[in-house]
C-alpha cells in the first residue's frame, strides 16, 4: 500500500493545497457557489485559524491536534472502501437513513433521492447540478466566513455533504439520520458541508451523528447551514461519539423564519477534542429555541460548547441547557452568547449551564454572556459547577446502595434531565443504554452509529426501529 | 440483642455532642428516644447508621453482636438498619423503582441470594404501597421530588416496609405531619412491628406515641440519656414539660 506523507495543519499548506487543486475544487460550483468559495479561501487568508488569543477560543486549544500530522484528500475514498466500512445493510430511502464517509455523502449510484412529496436527500454536490435555483440562494448565505476561519475554510475546500430539502407544508414522519464515518488508512483531515431546508409550514426530524470506525486519528471540519422556514419545524439531534485520538468542529447556523421552532440536542460522548459552534439567528417574530447540550468527557478529552443566540426579531422565545459530567482530567467549556437587538421587543431567553467535576483535575470554564439592547425583555442566565450531592449519596447509601451505583445513579439522573429532552422514543431509549455504559466506561466508539460497522463476527442489528418513528 | 450501645461519644468538627451514650435494643421492642431540641437525638441516629460527618470518638456500638463501627453506610444498611430521614432527600431523575430495586438486590447480593425478577419486584411493590396507603401513582415519580411533607414521610415508611429491616431508627418522622399523615405513617410502622424486629423512634412530642406505642422511653439531654422508663414516661413528659427533667438533674 501507498503511504503518503501526512503533515501538520498550517494555513500556508491549506492555502497552498488549495492553489495546486483549484480547478478539482471548483468543478462541480454553480457561479453562486464558485464565487463564494474564492471569498471564502481570501477571507481564510486573512483569519487564518482560531488561537487562544482570540476570547472565544481562549480556553481550547488547538494547536496540539493541529501537529499530530493529517492527509487531506480531496476526492472520496474508492467505491471498494465504502463498501468495506458500510458492511451493513443501509436501509434506503424508505428508512432515510444516509451514509457519509469521511464527510462525502455515500451511494454514488443514487446521488440525489426524491420522494414522491417532493423532499430532496442526497449529496450536496450533486444538488449544486441537479438544483441551482434550491442551493444559491442558501448555500453560504448563513456560515459567516467574515470572521470565522473554520467556516471560512470549509467554504473554500467543501464539495461535497449532505442536502436535504422538506418543501412547504410536507411533514416528514420519518426521521432522517445522517451518519458520518470517518475511516482513513492515515489520518485525515475533513471538509464536510451540509444543507438542509425546510419550506414553509413542514416538519422534519434529523439525527446527525459522527462516527469513528477505528482509533486513527482524524480532524473534521464540519459545517452545516440548515433554514427552518415559516411556521416549521426542526428537531435536531447531533451526536457525537469519536474515537480518544479525533477532533471535531462542528459549526451549525439555525436561520430560523416566522414562527419557526426549532428543538437541539447535542449528545457529546466521546472525542478528544470536539468544538460546536452553534449560532441561532430569528429572522421574523414569534419563533422559539430550545437548545439542549449534554456532555460526557474523561481521560484528556476537552469539549467546548459556543452557543450564540440571535433575537434579531421581538416576540420570541430562547433556551439553553448544557449539562456535564468531567471525569479524570477532561476540560470542558461553555460559551453562551444571547444577543437581543433593539427591535426584538418581547424576547424570552434563558440560558443554563450546569456540570460535575468528578475529580479535582476536571475542569470547566463557563460563560455566559447577554448582550441586551432592549428594555422589554426577560433574560435569565445560570451555571453551576460541583460535586455529586453528598446527601443524596448518603441517602442512597443508607438504602444499601453501594458507592460506585450510587454515584451512577446520580450522574445518570443528572444527564438524564437532558435526555429526557429527546422526543423521539426509540433514540431516548438508545441514548439512555448509551449514557449508561459511557459512566461506566463500557460505550465502545461506533456503538451508537446506527450503521453499526462493527465486526462480521457481531452480526449487524439495528436498535433504533425505525418503523417507529 | 439487637443492639447494644455502649459509653458511646461523637463529635463534629471537634464539638462533642453525644457524651456517653449506653442503650440496650432486644427485638420485638421499640424504643422511644426524646428529648429538647439540640441535645442530640438526630446526632445518635446518625451515628448509628454510620454517616461521616461525625467522629466516634469513644465507645462501641454492637449490632448483632457485630462491631458497627467498623462497617461503611451501606454495610449497615446491608445488615438491616433502616433510618427513616427527618428530611427525605430529593432526587431528581431518579425513580423510586430504580431506586428501591437496585437498594433492594444489592441488600439480597450482601446476603447471598439472586437478584428479584422484574414480576416479583413489582408484585412486592405493589403489596408494600397498599401497607402505606400509596394509592397514587408515586413510584413513578422521582424520588421525594416535589412531593409534599406528608408524601415523603410515607415514602420513607414505604422504603421500610421494602427493604424489611431488622432495626429501624425513625429521625423525627412525625415532624411536619398533619393528623392524617402521621395515623398512616404510625399505621405502617404498627404493621411492620414483628417478634423479630426492633425500632429506635426518635420524637420531640408525645403525639406520635398516641398511635406507635412505645415499650421504653429515654429522655436524651445533653448528649446523655438522663432517665428511662415505660410509655407512661412520655405522658409525664407531655404534662410535665423537660423543665422537669432538667430541674431533676
Amino acid at each position: 500500500m501507498e503511504t503518503k506523507t501526512i503533515n501538520p495543519i498550517t494555513k500556508e499548506r491549506l492555502l497552498n493545497l488549495y492553489q495546486l487543486n483549484h480547478e478539482q475544487l471548483i468543478a462541480d460550483d454553480t457561479p453562486a457557489v464558485r464565487a463564494n468559495r474564492e471569498k471564502a479561501i481570501a477571507s481564510f487568508n486573512k483569519l487564518g485559524f482560531p488561537d487562544k488569543k482570540m476570547e472565544d477560543w481562549r480556553n481550547t486549544d488547538l494547536s496540539g491536534t493541529f501537529e499530530i500530522g493529517y492527509d487531506y484528500p480531496l476526492l472520496p475514498a474508492l467505491e471498494d472502501d465504502m463498501q468495506k466500512v458500510f458492511r451493513c445493510n443501509i436501509p434506503h430511502l424508505d428508512t432515510a437513513v444516509i451514509g457519509q464517509l469521511n464527510g462525502w455523502f455515500v451511494s454514488k449510484d443514487v446521488p440525489l433521492m426524491e420522494l414522491g412529496n417532493g423532499i430532496i436527500i442526497g449529496s450536496l454536490a450533486e444538488a449544486m447540478k441537479k438544483y441551482p435555483q434550491l442551493v444559491d440562494p442558501h448555500l453560504g448565505n448563513y456560515a459567516n466566513t467574515e470572521s470565522n476561519g473554520f467556516a471560512a475554510l470549509n467554504a473554500a475546500f467543501a464539495t461535497d455533504g449532505t442536502f436535504i430539502y422538506i418543501p412547504d407544508g410536507v411533514k416528514s414522519e420519518k426521521a432522517v439520520q445522517l451518519v458520518n464515518v470517518i475511516q482513513h488508512r492515515e489520518n485525515i483531515f475533513i471538509q464536510s458541508r451540509n444543507l438542509i431546508i425546510l419550506g414553509k409550514g413542514s416538519k422534519l426530524t434529523v439525527v446527525h451523528c459522527d462516527d469513528s470506525y477505528d482509533h486513527q486519528p482524524s480532524f473534521s471540519n464540519v459545517v452545516t447551514e440548515i433554514v427552518v422556514g415559516e411556521g416549521a419545524f426542526l428537531d435536531h439531534y447531533k451526536l457525537q461519539n469519536l474515537n480518544n485520538n479525533s477532533t471535531l468542529v462542528s459549526s451549525t447556523w439555525f436561520h430560523l423564519e416566522q414562527e419557526a421552532k426549532l428543538e437541539s440536542h447535542y449528545l457529546s460522548l466521546n472525542g478528544a477534542l470536539i468544538r460546536n459552534n452553534t449560532y441561532a439567528r430569528f429572522n421574523g417574530p414569534y419563533g422559539s429555541a430550545n437548545i439542549y447540550g449534554l456532555y460526557l468527557m474523561d481521560n484528556k478529552q476537552h469539549i467546548d460548547n459556543y452557543v450564540a443566540v440571535d433575537h434579531a426579531s421581538p416576540d420570541c422565545v430562547s433556551s439553553e441547557l448544557f449539562k456535564g459530567i468531567l471525569d479524570e482530567h477532561a476540560t470542558g467549556v461553555f460559551n453562551g452568547h444571547i444577543l437581543v437587538q433593539r427591535d426584538a421587543q418581547r424576547t424570552n431567553a434563558s440560558q443554563n449551564n450546569r456540570n460535575l467535576l468528578l475529580t479535582d483535575t476536571a475542569k470547566i470554564n463557563s460563560k455566559p454572556f447577554l448582550e441586551i439592547y432592549n428594555d422589554d425583555v426577560k433574560c435569565s442566565h445560570g451555571s453551576t459547577t460541583g460535586q455529586l450531592d453528598e446527601t443524596a449519596m448518603f441517602y442512597l447509601r443508607q438504602r444499601g446502595i453501594g458507592e460506585d451505583n450510587a454515584r451512577m445513579l446520580l450522574m445518570f439522573a443528572f444527564a438524564d434531565e437532558v435526555v429526557s429532552k429527546i422526543a423521539i422514543e426509540p433514540l431516548r431509549y438508545r441514548i439512555e443504554d448509551m449514557v449508561k455504559k459511557r459512566l461506566q466506561g463500557e460505550l465502545q466508539i461506533c456503538e451508537q452509529c446506527v450503521l453499526h460497522c462493527s465486526t462480521p463476527e457481531n452480526p449487524v442489528e439495528f436498535k433504533i426501529d425505525v418503523s417507529k418513528i | 440483642m439487637l443492639l447494644k450501645i455502649i459509653n458511646l461519644h461523637a463529635s463534629i468538627k471537634g464539638k462533642e455532642i453525644l457524651k456517653g451514650i449506653n442503650l440496650e435494643v432486644n427485638q420485638g421492642e421499640v424504643h422511644a428516644i426524646m428529648g429538647p431540641n439540640g441535645t442530640g437525638k438526630s446526632t445518635l441516629a446518625s451515628v448509628i447508621v454510620g454517616r461521616d460527618v461525625f467522629d466516634v470518638t469513644e465507645g462501641e456500638i454492637l449490632y448483632n453482636a457485630k462491631n458497627l463501627l467498623t462497617l461503611s453506610v451501606e454495610e449497615r444498611a446491608r445488615e438491616g438498619i433502616f433510618m427513616g430521614f427527618q428530611y427525605p432527600v430529593e432526587i431528581p431523575g431518579v425513580s423510586i423503582t430504580n431506586f428501591m430495586r437496585t437498594a433492594v438486590n444489592e441488600i439480597r447480593k450482601y446476603r447471598g441470594l439472586d437478584p428479584m425478577s422484574a414480576g416479583e419486584f413489582l408484585k412486592m411493590m405493589e403489596e408494600k404501597k397498599k401497607l402505606v396507603e400509596i394509592t397514587s401513582n408515586l413510584t413513578n415519580r422521582s424520588v421525594n421530588e416535589g412531593f409534599s411533607g406528608g408524601e415523603k414521610k410515607r415514602n420513607e415508611i414505604f422504603q421500610m416496609a421494602m427493604l424489611e429491616p431488622t432495626l429501624a431508627i425513625l429521625d423525627e418522622t412525625d415532624s411536619g405531619l398533619d393528623i392524617d399523615a402521621l395515623r398512616v405513617v404510625a399505621n405502617g410502622v404498627n404493621k411492620l412491628r414483628t417478634p423479630e424486629n426492633g425500632f429506635v423512634v426518635i420524637t420531640h412530642y408525645q403525639r406520635l406515641l398516641d398511635y406507635i406505642i412505645p415499650d421504653f422511653v429515654h429522655v436524651l439531654f445533653e448528649g446523655r440519656i438522663v432517665k428511662s422508663g415505660g410509655k407512661d414516661l412520655a405522658l409525664e413528659l407531655e404534662e410535665k414539660g423537660y423543665d422537669w427533667i432538667k430541674q431533676q438533674l
